[in-house]
């Protein structure tokens, strides 16, 4: 594992997460440790079953730990109220859904500036903010747009800006391109490649290698557990796959 | 510092914020909306219209209590519900000229009183006759008591009293109905078996729409001792005090007399009753609350029903915006955030159908106040239209609370996993 002498964002140490189904008790994590530094891109690679969901879900600080401790920029997050949480979730986390979950009533700006109307900022900052962020996703024509008039790509980018507005410590995407076309696929990931080079942590569930491959690091996971977690260059998966990619994404 | 005057500008945004969402739910399921709300429409409708007909009601009953007259005092005579008198023959109950005398010395608060009877009587002049016109024995002082004066001839004198003579004045009803001519003085006409030598006309009575209906229009006046001589009749007595305000007082002086004047013990009840218009006014009060407490439950039934369609709607919204929430509360919404949300929802939409409510309750009072005269001055008091908001939103914070604490409590993990 690279060790960087950079700030480390998050630190997990010994995470467990456990669903009682019944008298059935299921470890959906069971003993995760992990650390990520600032402006690291990280891909979540594994089965369904995983744990991978469980994992982004307690990243996101949309679920708690059953036990183990998170740190969240310096902060201990497990003992935080309900409130607190919203609060982190609004200003520290961007979440990319698989589709994409914009409100159809609303225009693309509307859309993303809706976290900011759960934080401090005035109307006109608001959009200002808004409107800066469609920017950085290449969207500042579409800004009236309501999203049954977007494409899939140009959703799924609003849906970064909306992600971005609040300048999160991490992005949380859950396999952003799911529902896209390999072409418009390409175009995400570059966005994210891009917000990648100005700074952005990333972490990104995925099990299409394609999709994992534009991380530079990658982590595999296994019944609850991390089972392996290398950079790019290192990772089995990647080096096989990477003259067959194309052929990968026909269906 | 900079936190305490964010907090409420926060609190407006999503205030202000909230109010667009649910215009927005509003106006994108206009049908939906608009049957939810007809419980709350036409309860808001149906008490707006019943208090403005009861304040046109109240007004005009006002105004016909004022010329009435708010000083006069009516004595009737009155059999008690128990005591010495409670079986007692009306021939003992009732008034008697001789025990109205000495009353003006020992009542300073009066300033006149007329001792009254009156009948149905046909009155004829020539070929022409009038069935079941009003023939009233009064004193001289009627006029001063009743405020009407004579306009032509002359009132009755102390002569004709005395003799009892067979004078009559008549009001221009009358005149008009029998033909007579316009100077009709000296004229006779007969009433009831008897002929009267008409001496007067006396001006009309001022018409009120309530109480039209109480007498005939048509009104014959005869010297009181002339009506006890021929008739031997019930008598009843109207006195008016100096001053409105003096009622109590005259009312207490009225009582103290005629309990001695009728030679009533200490202990025995009261056998006449003094009525006073003010009683009236409050006895139409009553009524009045009694109508509104029974127009208020049915209004409240209906606004039941309305706020229970209201929650039915507020969960289906809810559950179809199951995804809406789960996002909300990944960006950062808290749980008290989309509560107010929700029930700022509810609120909108109560506050619409009051809106419509109060407009359609214009509406009515408008048509009923054309139909009849009575309720002509009928609108509907500002108090009402604040009183049917507080109402309605009250409807809105009751019955949207559950649907929104299902929303606020909904987990986001599942709520983006619904479909």
């Amino acid at each position: 594992m690279a060790e960087k002498a950079e700030k480390s964002i998050i630190r997990l140490k010994s995470v467990t997460k456990i669903y009682k189904v019944g008298v059935e008790s299921i470890h959906a994590l069971d003993g995760i440790d992990l650390q990520l530094c600032e402006n690291e891109y990280v891909a979540v690679m594994g089965p369904s079953g995983s744990g991978k969901s469980t994992l982004m879900n307690v990243l996101g600080c949309l679920d708690r730990a059953s036990s183990g401790y998170y740190e969240l920029d310096g902060q201990d997050t497990t003992k935080m109220s309900d409130a607190a949480l919203a609060r982190v979730r609004n200003e520290r986390i961007g979440f990319v859904f698989q589709s994409f979950e914009l409100l159809g009533r609303l225009s693309a700006l509307k859309n993303v500036e809706m976290p900011l109307i759960y934080s401090r900022n005035g109307w006109w900052a608001r959009r200002k903010r808004a409107k800066k962020a469609l920017e950085r996703v290449k969207l500042a024509d579409r800004i009236k747009h309501k999203p049954n008039q977007l494409s899939g790509g140009e959703k799924q980018r609003v849906a970064i800006a909306r992600a971005l507005v609040c300048n999160p410590s991490i992005l949380l995407a859950d396999e952003p391109t799911g529902n896209l076309d390999s072409k418009t696929s390409e175009g995400i990931l570059e966005l994210f490649d891009q917000l990648h080079r100005e700074g952005q942590t990333i972490i990104i569930v995925t099990h299409e290698e394609h999709v994992a491959r534009h991380a530079n690091r990658i982590i595999h996971m296994r019944d609850g557990q991390i089972y392996s977690d290398l950079p790019r260059e290192q990772d089995p998966a990647c080096k096989t796959t990477i003259r067959n990619d194309v052929q990968g994404d026909l269906p | 510092m900079k936190a305490v005057i964010r907090a409420p500008v926060v609190f407006f945004q999503l205030f202000y914020q909230s109010v667009y969402l649910a215009l927005g739910q509003i106006w994108t399921n206009k049908t939906r909306s608009i049957l939810t709300t007809i419980g709350i429409v036409i309860g808001v409708a149906s008490i707006t219209s019943v208090i403005a007909a009861l304040t046109g009601l109240k007004a005009n009953v006002l105004r016909d209590f004022e010329s009435l007259g708010t000083n006069k005092i009516f004595i009737i005579p009155h059999r008690p519900r128990e005591g010495r008198f409670k079986n007692a023959s009306w021939r003992i109950i009732r008034f008697l000229p001789k025990q109205f005398e000495g009353l003006l010395e020992r009542c300073p608060s009066i300033e006149d009183y007329t001792m009254m009877t009156d009948r149905s009587q046909s009155v004829q002049y020539g070929a022409h006759s009038i069935e079941g016109a009003r023939v009233y024995g009064i004193n001289p002082s009627w006029h001063r008591v009743e405020n009407r004066s004579v306009v032509m001839g002359r009132p009755f004198t102390l002569i004709d009293e005395e003799n009892g003579w067979q004078v009559c004045l008549i009001n221009p009803n009358v005149r008009d109905e029998l033909r007579l001519d316009y100077d009709c003085i000296g004229k006779r006409i007969v009433v009831g078996r008897r002929s009267f030598r008409i001496v007067g006309v006396v001006e009309k009575r001022v018409e009120s729409s309530m109480f039209g209906g109480m007498g005939s229009s048509e009104e014959v006046f005869i010297p009181f001792p002339t009506a006890w001589k021929l008739w031997n009749p019930w008598i009843y007595v109207i006195a008016s005090c100096r001053k409105p305000e003096l009622s109590e007082e005259a009312q207490a002086e009225l009582r103290f007399f005629l309990r001695q004047a009728r030679r009533l013990e200490p202990g025995d009840p009261d056998t006449f009753r003094m009525e006073v218009v003010e009683e009236y006014l409050k006895t139409f009060n009553r009524m009045a609350l009694a109508i509104t407490a029974v127009a208020g439950g049915v209004v409240g039934i209906s606004l039941l029903v309305g706020g229970v369609g209201i929650m039915n709607i507020m969960l289906v919204s809810v559950s179809e915006r199951t995804r809406e929430i789960g996002l909300r509360k990944a960006v950062g919404a808290k749980k008290s955030a989309i509560l107010t949300q929700f029930l700022i929802e509810a609120i909108v939409l109560c506050f619409f159908g009051g809106l419509v409510g109060v407009g359609i309750g214009q509406l009515l009072t408008l048509a009923i106040s054309g139909t009849t005269s009575v309720l002509e001055k009928m609108y509907i008091p500002a108090w009402a239209i604040l009183l049917s908001f507080i109402f309605a939103g009250s409807v809105g914070i009751f019955f949207g609370m559950f649907p929104a604490i299902k929303a606020a409590r909904l987990n986001p993990i599942e709520a983006l996993r619904h479909e």
